[in-house]
C-alpha cells in the first residue's frame, strides 16, 4: 500500500485560485512618503479595495475611491462622431468624474489606468489630475512595456504591504449584458517612453522604475 | 442578511417612498426609497438590497446592501456587503467591505480618543 502526501491541504478537485504578488518601487516611495506625513488625502482611481482603504486610513491617511475604468464604460458618455461612430464624450466624463476641489491631493494612485482608458479620455484626465493635486503631490502610474501582448491581462492592484501589491484580474460585464458574460478590459496602447513624458509635460518630474513582468512603473511629482 | 423581525426594527419596505427628513430613536430597516436627511444618533440603520437611499445619513452604525447615494456619518460602524453601492463620503471609526462593494468617495476613519486597532476590515 502506498501512502501518498499531499502537497497541499486542497480538497481533491478544489482549484484555489493562486494570488498573484508584485513588488512595486514607485509604490515603495509612496509608501516611505505616506509614513512620513500625517492626514494626506490618497486618490485610489481602482475598484473599490478593502485592502487598500484599510492600508491608507490605518496610517490616518484619508481616501478616496473612484473606479474611473469601470465610469468610462457608461454607454451614456457615448455620442456619435461626425462619422456616426459612437466615441466618448469626454467633456461630460469629466463633469461626472473626478469632480474635486483644486489641489487636493497629496498622492494619486492610477494604477494601469491610461492603458485601458479610451483615447480620447487620456489626456484630459491626466489634465484633470494635474489640477487636483497639491504641488509636491505623488502619481504613480504603470504602463505596459511594448513586450506586452494585447490580450494582457488588466490587474486591479491591492495594497498588502509597503511594496508589495497583490493582483486581482478585472472583469467587467459589458452595459447590458448579464453578469456571466464578463470580460477583461482590453489593452488600448502602449505608451513608449516619450509618450509617457509628453503626458505628464506639465508635471515638475517624472521617474521611471522599470520591472521585470513588462510593467513600466512611472513616479510623477505635480 | 433576512429583513429583521419588525418588532427589533422600524421598517420601510420596498414600495414605499419618503421624502423629507427621517429621525427615530430605534433601529431603522430601509428597503424603499428615502430621500432627505436619515438621523438615528445611536442606533443603527440597515439599507436592504432593495433600499434606494438619496441621503445624508447620521447613526452609530450603517449597514449597505443597497444603494445610498449622500454623507454617511457612523460614529461606531460602517458595513459595505456586496451589492452595496455607495456614493458619497464616509466618516466612522470603522469600516468593513465586502468584495464587490461599490464606493465613489471618500473614507475618513475618526476614531475615538484612546481607543486603537485597526480601522477597516
Amino acid at each position: 500500500m502506498k501512502f501518498f502526501r499531499s502537497s497541499s491541504n486542497q480538497a481533491a478537485g478544489t482549484a484555489v485560485p493562486q494570488k498573484l504578488t508584485r513588488r512595486s518601487s514607485g509604490m515603495g516611495e509612496i509608501a516611505r512618503l505616506l509614513n512620513s506625513q500625517e492626514a494626506l488625502c490618497v486618490l485610489d482611481m481602482g475598484a473599490t479595495s478593502a485592502s487598500n482603504i484599510r492600508f491608507f486610513t490605518g496610517k490616518g491617511h484619508k481616501n478616496y475611491s473612484e473606479d474611473l475604468l469601470r465610469s468610462s464604460l457608461d454607454p451614456a458618455l457615448r455620442v456619435p462622431d461626425g462619422a456616426g461612430n459612437l466615441v466618448v464624450d469626454s467633456k461630460k466624463f469629466l463633469e461626472e468624474n473626478l469632480v474635486y476641489a483644486n489641489a487636493l491631493f497629496d498622492v494619486v494612485l492610477c494604477w494601469n489606468l491610461p492603458d485601458y482608458l479610451e483615447e480620447s479620455l487620456v489626456k484630459p484626465t491626466v489634465d484633470r489630475l494635474w489640477s487636483v493635486m497639491k504641488p509636491g503631490g505623488y502619481l504613480l502610474a504603470f504602463f505596459h512595456t511594448r513586450d506586452a501582448g494585447p490580450d494582457s491581462i488588466c490587474y486591479r492592484y491591492h495594497v498588502t504591504d509597503s511594496d508589495t501589491l497583490e493582483m486581482q484580474e478585472v472583469k467587467f460585464a459589458l452595459p447590458g449584458r448579464p453578469a456571466s458574460e464578463k470580460q477583461s478590459p482590453r489593452l488600448q496602447r502602449v505608451f513608449n517612453n516619450r509618450h509617457i513624458e509628453n503626458l505628464f509635460r506639465d508635471f515638475a518630474s517624472i521617474k521611471f522604475f522599470l520591472a521585470r513582468d513588462a510593467i513600466r512603473e512611472v513616479l510623477v511629482v505635480r | 442578511m433576512d429583513a429583521p423581525q419588525t418588532a427589533e426594527f422600524a421598517h420601510i419596505g420596498k414600495s414605499v417612498v419618503i421624502k423629507g427628513e427621517v429621525s427615530g430613536s430605534e433601529d431603522l430597516y430601509v428597503d424603499g426609497n428615502v430621500e432627505g436627511k436619515i438621523e438615528l444618533r445611536n442606533h443603527s440603520l440597515t439599507v436592504g438590497p432593495n433600499g434606494n437611499v438619496k441621503a445624508d445619513v447620521s447613526a452609530k452604525a450603517v449597514v449597505i446592501q443597497g444603494k445610498l447615494d449622500g454623507s454617511v456619518n457612523a460614529s461606531d460602524r460602517v458595513d459595505l456587503r456586496k451589492s452595496a453601492v455607495v456614493t458619497g463620503d464616509v466618516t466612522t471609526q470603522r469600516i468593513a467591505i465586502e468584495e464587490g462593494a461599490f464606493l465613489k468617495g471618500k473614507v475618513d476613519i475618526q476614531k475615538e480618543a484612546g481607543k486603537a486597532g485597526s480601522a477597516a476590515s
